[in-house]
């Protein structure tokens, strides 16, 4: 549990970064570098936080970072610990840094995901962030394996005959609990202390963490810039993004929604969504993925009462 | 003076644990396979300090190291033929990162049709990525080389990634006797690595933004420069190894040049076997010579010039194909090294050994012996010769 007066003032994420207004990655930067527990290295995918916040000759990053491609941060965080650990065997005097990794869903659900997989296989000692916005909007808002069902993106688009993407999001902590690591779990900004409090947790596990974090793009999923949290709030409310954890083999729900508003809730607030209520009301597709909701929400519940 | 019997690979090996590499992170492809067997048993075996990193792909071995290099280590990987065209993307990247890391490249032939047999195509796909690159000859100079580039790529002048290629097969798996120096011999050689700029919390940096329009082209630039000082380093390098192996290396090297009318200029293993044939011509009377480049990134065109400057014809060796282009891509670097020259050879291409064909003495002398001919007509009859292809 984080506690909000204890939390360093420093700020190791700069203001002056060029993210969008209202981006969640921004928000969310800054709330991983509070939550730190010491000497941190970061290593970043390509993507908009790479783009917004290192345009040479300037940085936003008052700690050590290092950006080398779309689909490999994962990999290049292992080199990383492991040289460490090699260094300080050599007799190299240095005390222990910590590795955080963070890539967007494109770098972790699509391009990434061996990467990832052959990190989490060999068990290195790094925190992985999927800054999860559900698209690539660094390029211009194209779908990726996380992108939801009937979302309109540049390479899904609602045309007349197909209403947005037709495939579902990939079940990430479900392929990272397959590894058999030991931490990972899904947060929202809007929770900023569960967010804060799972960083923690996964830098302070002794081998790979996973967390995927929901962060809104009022470009992609075209809302007005000031409602960001609002939409990751209301993502957790209608359980469209259930919020739990995956330790040491059990499941744990973090947020429990007893009251649930409707997923539609969520999908009219949002211009990604908007061909399902204009110029025909999609019954059929919003119910769809009503129902997907439900479902999933059943099953993380089934989860976490083994 | 201690000879082990030893393959290419396996001297590859042994020099980079004698190097004290803090990371080797590598996956396997045959016939690069024997040298990242070796390494992990040093690993499992507690030789080594070195942390192996046994990623999933290629492209996440060459990940991995840039990762480790930008931490201050001293990085070692090797790969072949698909491996090194999946590292592509990342050759680029740990050039234009400026990280030295030292990669063994067992040269094997590119699908399709897939073939594991040695030719240079996979390295020579790479050829502008930034990396230096060395052909070596044999076991020997495949140890030799190994070590040497260590101080090269890590020299504060340079800070470049260096491949050292050897012939799959041919080099990777022929057991040779080799000439191992001793640990502490090498230890004092490379001493430590002294990197200019780290991962490190004290004194943090960014690395790999984003550079637009405004500054991407300062920093190609500098790399430019860098390699600029390749072959100074290199000869410094390489004037300290004969202090303590008694081995000369430099970026080329001849036999019969002083005299030769006819020359066959060749890469890696090949240049054994027209030693040989060049003696055995010589003996005759014939006057012949070949040039062998040890340094073929960055191109030794001052060398080259000098080497050839008495030459009448000139056959250069190429063991991959440039599709489409006039020559081989030796070949080009040759004829473009030459065409300032006033008085300069004739050239004729030789394409020769895709998928592992073998190339005999007797190919060899059929060589020589149509640049003879050309040094009497002053005409090269075939711009272009396949040699050991059925036609």
């Amino acid at each position: 549990m984080v506690v909000l007066k204890e939390l360093p003032t420093e700020e190791l994420f700069a203001s002056g970064h060029r993210l969008c207004a209202g981006c969640g990655e921004g928000i969310i930067n800054r709330m991983t570098m509070k939550a730190l527990r010491g000497p941190t290295v970061i290593i970043a995918a390509t993507g908009c936080n790479e783009v917004a916040s290192t345009i040479y000759p300037y940085t936003s990053w008052k700690l050590p970072w290092a950006h080398i491609a779309f689909e490999n941060a994962a990999a290049v965080a292992s080199g990383v610990v492991e040289a460490y650990k090699a260094m300080a065997r050599r007799g190299v005097k240095q005390g222990h840094i910590d590795v955080v990794a963070m890539a967007g869903d494109g770098g972790t659900y699509d391009i990434g995901i061996q990467a990832l997989s052959g990190a989490m296989e060999r068990g290195h000692d790094f925190l992985y962030i999927c800054v999860d916005n559900e698209a690539y909007m660094n390029t211009g808002i194209q779908r990726s394996g996380s992108t939801p069902h009937g979302a309109d993106t540049t390479t899904s688009p609602a045309g007349s005959v197909i209403p947005g993407k037709p495939e579902w999001k990939k079940d990430l902590i479900g392929i990272c609990a397959a590894h058999g690591i030991e931490y990972a779990a899904t947060a929202s900004p809007a929770y900023w202390n569960d967010y804060m409090t799972k960083v923690r947790k996964g830098i302070e596990v002794n081998g790979p963490a996973v967390i995927d974090v929901l962060s809104p793009c009022p470009l992609g999923w075209r809302h007005e810039s000031a409602r960001s949290i609002e939409m990751v709030k209301l993502a957790v409310e209608t359980r469209y993004f259930p919020i739990y954890e995956f330790e040491r083999g059990k499941y744990k729900l973090n947020l429990n929604v007893s009251k649930p508003k409707p997923a539609e809730e969520f999908l009219k607030a949002q211009g990604r969504f908007s061909h399902l209520f204009k110029p025909t009301y999609r019954k059929d597709v919003i119910d769809e993925i009503q129902q997907n909701v439900d479902a999933n929400w059943n099953r993380i519940l089934k989860l976490c009462a083994n | 003076m201690t000879i082990i019997g030893m393959t290419g690979d396996e001297a590859v090996a042994h020099a980079a644990k004698q190097s004290k590499v803090d990371i080797v992170a590598a996956y396997p492809i045959t016939p690069q396979t024997i040298i990242v067997e070796r390494f992990s048993k040093y690993v499992a075996d507690g030789e080594v300090h070195t942390g192996y990193v046994c990623v999933e792909s290629e492209h996440s071995a060459l990940s991995a190291c840039i990762g480790s290099s930008l931490t201050g280590a001293r990085v070692f990987t090797a790969t072949s033929s698909q491996g090194l065209a999946l590292m592509h993307e990342m050759m680029y990247i740990a050039s234009g990162l400026r990280c030295p890391i030292v990669m063994g490249v067992a040269n094997r032939a590119l699908s399709a049709p897939i073939n594991i047999h040695g030719d240079h195509s996979d390295m020579m796909g790479s050829r502008d990525s930034g990396w230096v690159q060395i052909y070596v000859e044999n076991a020997q100079e495949a140890y030799d080389w190994t070590i040497q580039a260590f101080r090269i790529a890590e020299d504060k002048d340079v800070q470049l990634p260096v491949s050292v290629n050897l012939d799959g097969f041919i080099i990777t798996h022929c057991m040779e006797g080799v000439d191992v120096l001793g640990g502490n011999v090498i230890a004092e050689f490379l001493k430590t690595r002294k990197p200019l700029f780290k991962l490190d919390p004290e004194k943090p940096v960014t690395v790999g933004a984003l550079c637009f329009t405004d500054y991407y082209f300062e920093f190609k630039r500098q790399q430019v420069e860098a390699f600029s000082h390749v072959q100074g380093v290199l000869d410094r390098v390489a004037k300290e190894f004969k202090g303590v192996s008694g081995r000369s290396y430099s970026a080329i090297e001849t036999y019969g040049m002083e005299d030769a009318e006819a020359a066959v200029l060749c890469l890696g293993s090949t240049a054994g076997t027209a030693r040989e044939v060049a003696h055995t011509l010589r003996a005759q009377g014939k006057k012949v010579g070949i040039v062998k480049i040890w340094l073929y990134r960055p191109f030794p065109v001052d060398e080259v010039k000098a080497a050839l400057k008495n030459v009448k014809a000139l056959a250069v060796f190429d063991k991959s194909i440039s599709f489409g282009a006039q020559y081989g891509a030796v070949c080009s670097d040759v004829v473009s090294a030459l065409h300032t020259v006033d008085k300069r050879p004739r050239i004729f291409n030789v394409i020769f050994g895709l998928g592992g064909r073998d190339i005999k003495p007797s190919d060899i002398e059929h060589v020589f012996n149509e640049a003879l001919e050309t040094t009497k007509t002053g005409a090269v009859k075939q711009e272009t010769l396949f040699l050991g292809v059925r036609e």
